[in-house]
């Protein structure tokens, strides 16, 4: 596949693969099947080597089981769990092997239609028979508004034992919306999968098809992409700061937060028309030229100025920083096994970020910092975001200096039966496109990892014995989305 | 805390008075439903439907057909159009009483409000909001209406924790099969009278993902909606204008498909 290095193996392979991988400090990205012609499913696992640019991908063809990976590699797991739910491959030693996505009750082949009674996973909850033991289901109708979701705790008084959070309510099957869609539409589809990471979605699905086709976007594009990119972070990452205070009680400065992320929106829809910064990415570079002008570069500074002082007050607020110190802990080895993306692993000592390890877009070109903390709490996370805003206020300023007049598209047809893999890293944290083209040329399969996919997998290790009390903030301060999550 | 207290006086009001007269709506350059001129139209030419992504735009008899109900605003049109009769505009403020108001067609002889609140309702409005399947943008332009720009409180509208204290249900998202018995319980817990809004495309008519093995086509067929919203997503102004709109404090702007037309 263009875009990573490609090799066949066998099932009986893997688990030495697996065991190789991860000794030598290497991590699985995502993994997903696909049928080509109808034919029996062909997995492929997408893992990324210390100190490799290219990522490497593990074919494994025509099989209907497989051994499971989770055992040694547990941030497989619910890739594992999503092919069993959606192409019917057995993963044999899967330590959960229980539906994730769908239910299909007794099909697991979707390929058909009619399947009204499909439910989402039931949550499988520890036997704990005591008296003491309170058992709430929360949502998927959740006070406030709020994305869907299903969350059980069992507690004594203050005290979270266990938590499951049941997912996929709002799974839409946007893998599926693609299937034949040709090149242009597809970005179009990237870009409602999850709204608040619209250029995310498409600059991997651009990029993904632009290695299909072997064609590449010109400099301009590729410069106006990475401003959108980093525009989107700084809204995702202002409204995070806004929200969080809200958790900790914080009013003016949820709305001071809340004030700034609706002045970066705004700003979004004077440059592209749309306050997500959608309808800009198309296959080949972009489908109008931007002209930013003086007036983004003064707008983003007069936000700057506010940005920090904003930050400098929350930093000297006791009573927000009491409520975020030691709160919801993840240690670096958890993060690391459960895969824990973007802000949360850095926030957790993991040093990794696509735009440094494996450059895309124009980004080997720009001087990126990437902030790394070691405490793995919901404070660290706080200032692993904040860090970011200030970057991408530099990185926005040094795209909109060294902007060149230029062509902003070039033609991108993708052949037949090509195939290509493309990535970015979000606001939130990693995100893949896998496409295949058909034998037609339109799109035969698109496989999305979303950041939030690998968050969700975390967040639990950080309840379970934790208190109630602190849930709201833990769960604000890793900044998760069920749309990106449930596609 | 008193220093957050000075910090937020010494900042002013952030908010807007609009819809008031002069005020900003805060929506410049925002791109809204394309807009359709027959007389620029070629004959034969499909260029428009053939890039749409959800079938808003179909070709009977030589003549268009445009659902503004299942348009998902990504101007594909407004780009492929050889002649220029399909182009990009501002036109958001896309709430409509009566689903037929969606389609581009003869304004006709509808009924402007049919079933609203009562007079006694339009100073108060409850609001339950329901995420049935969205892609969270529609959720991200409901939860900034209570940011300090639109604040939507000044308005005397609020969105409450229990179906049971709304008089307004807000559904965004396609509505996917496992959504749909959780939304159905939340519509019967509301004491009537009780009313259904459609906001974003998606919960209009299903947007890009209708109809697929996991979803439905947005409310048809699943509540009875009394006022529509399409958008991708519609913006905080957009939501305002049509929740003004259903408690009659704001006209329908939209008839047969075209604005202030």
């Amino acid at each position: 596949m263009m875009g990573a290095r490609a090799k066949q193996l066998s099932p009986a392979d893997l688990r030495p693969r697996a065991k190789a991988l991860r000794d030598a400090g290497g991590r699985l990205q995502f993994a997903y099947a696909w049928s080509p012609d109808g034919a029996a499913p062909e997995v492929r696992y997408v893992s990324a080597i210390p100190r490799q640019h290219e990522f490497e991908m593990w074919i494994v063809p025509g099989h209907r089981e497989l051994p499971s990976l989770t055992p040694a590699l547990p941030l497989i797991g619910w890739y594992e769990r999503e092919m069993m739910d959606l192409y019917g491959v057995t993963f044999v030693g899967h330590p959960e092997p229980y539906p994730l996505v769908l239910h299909a009750r007794g099909r697991s082949d979707i390929k058909g239609n009619g399947l009204n009674g499909l439910t989402n996973g039931r949550p499988r909850l520890p036997d704990i028979d005591a008296a003491d033991v309170q058992h709430l289901p929360f949502g998927p109708i959740r006070a406030d508004v709020l994305e869907s979701a299903e969350f059980t705790f069992l507690y004594v008084g203050e005290h979270i034992i266990h938590y499951h959070p049941r997912l996929f309510f709002k799974h839409r099957g946007m893998e599926k919306s693609f299937e034949g869609a040709d090149a242009q539409r597809g970005a179009v589809i990237a870009e409602r999968v999850s709204a608040v990471g619209s250029v995310a979605h498409a600059l991997a699905y651009c990029e993904a098809v632009e290695r299909a086709a072997g064609c590449e976007a010109p400099p301009r594009a590729k410069a106006l992409r990475m401003l959108l990119a980093e525009l989107e972070r700084l809204y995702n990452h202002l409204h995070y700061l806004g929200h969080l205070c809200h958790t900790t009680t914080l009013k003016v400065g949820e709305a001071q937060g809340k004030l700034l992320e609706e002045t970066a929106k705004q700003l979004n829809a004077r440059l592209t028309g749309s306050r997500f910064l959608r309808g800009v990415l198309t296959p080949g570079g972009l489908r109008r030229d931007l002209n930013p002008g003086k007036w983004l570069g003064d707008a983003l500074e007069s936000l700057r100025e506010d940005y920090v002082v904003y930050a400098a007050k929350l930093e000297l607020s006791e009573s927000h920083l009491d409520r975020l110190i030691t709160t919801g802990l993840l240690p670096e080895k958890v993060a690391f096994d459960q895969g824990a993306t973007g802000p949360v692993e850095r926030a957790s000592g993991l040093d990794r970020d696509l735009r440094r390890d494996h450059p895309y877009a124009g980004y080997s070109d720009l001087p990126l910092t990437v902030t790394v903390l070691k405490e793995g709490d919901a404070y660290a996370r706080e200032r692993v975001r904040m860090a970011e805003i200030e970057a991408s206020f530099i990185l926005c300023q040094r795209i909109l200096l060294l902007l060149e007049p230029g062509p902003a598209r070039v033609e991108c047809r993708p052949a037949p039966s090509t195939e290509g893999l493309g990535w970015a890293e979000g606001p939130r944290g990693s995100l893949f496109y896998a496409v295949h083209f058909g034998a037609d040329g339109r799109l035969a399969r698109v496989k999305i990892k979303s950041p939030s996919f690998s968050n969700w997998r975390a967040f639990p290790f950080t309840v379970h014995d934790s208190n109630m009390m602190d849930y709201a903030i833990n769960e604000a301060s890793f900044g998760l989305t069920v749309a990106g999550c449930d596609r | 805390m008193a220093s957050w207290t000075l910090f937020g006086l010494a900042r002013g009001k952030a908010t807007t008075s609009w819809p008031g007269a002069g005020a900003k709506d805060g929506q410049e350059g925002v791109l809204g439903m394309p807009r359709y001129d027959a007389e620029a139209c070629r004959e034969g030419c499909q260029e428009c439907a053939a890039v749409c992504p959800t079938g808003a735009i179909q070709t009977r008899e030589s003549e268009l057909a445009l659902d503004y109900g299942r348009c998902v605003v990504c101007q594909l049109c407004t780009e492929a159009c050889p002649t220029g009769a399909m182009t990009p505009s501002n036109d958001w403020a896309f709430g409509v009483w009566d689903r037929q108001d969606l389609n581009l067609s003869d304004p006709g002889t509808r009924r402007d409000r049919p079933i609203g609140p009562e007079s006694a309702f339009r100073r108060s409005l409850h609001i339950r909001h329901v995420d049935a399947g969205s892609c969270n943008g529609c959720e991200s332009e409901l939860q900034a209406l209570n940011n300090p720009f639109y604040n939507l409180h000044r308005l005397g509208i609020f969105f409450t924790p229990s179906p049971r204290f709304a008089d307004l249900l807000l559904v965004t998202g396609v509505v996917t099969n496992v959504m749909y018995e959780p939304l159905q319980a939340a519509y019967e817990a509301m004491p009537e009278p009780r009313w259904v809004m459609a906001v974003g495309t998606c919960a209009v008519s299903g947007g890009i993902a209708g109809g697929n093995y996991v979803c439905r086509t947005g409310l048809e067929g699943v509540l009875p909606v009394d006022v529509y919203l399409p958008g991708c997503p519609p913006n905080p102004a957009a939501i305002m204008a049509a929740l003004l709109m259903f408690l009659d404090r704001a006209p329908q702007r939209v008839k047969g498909g075209r604005i202030d037309g």
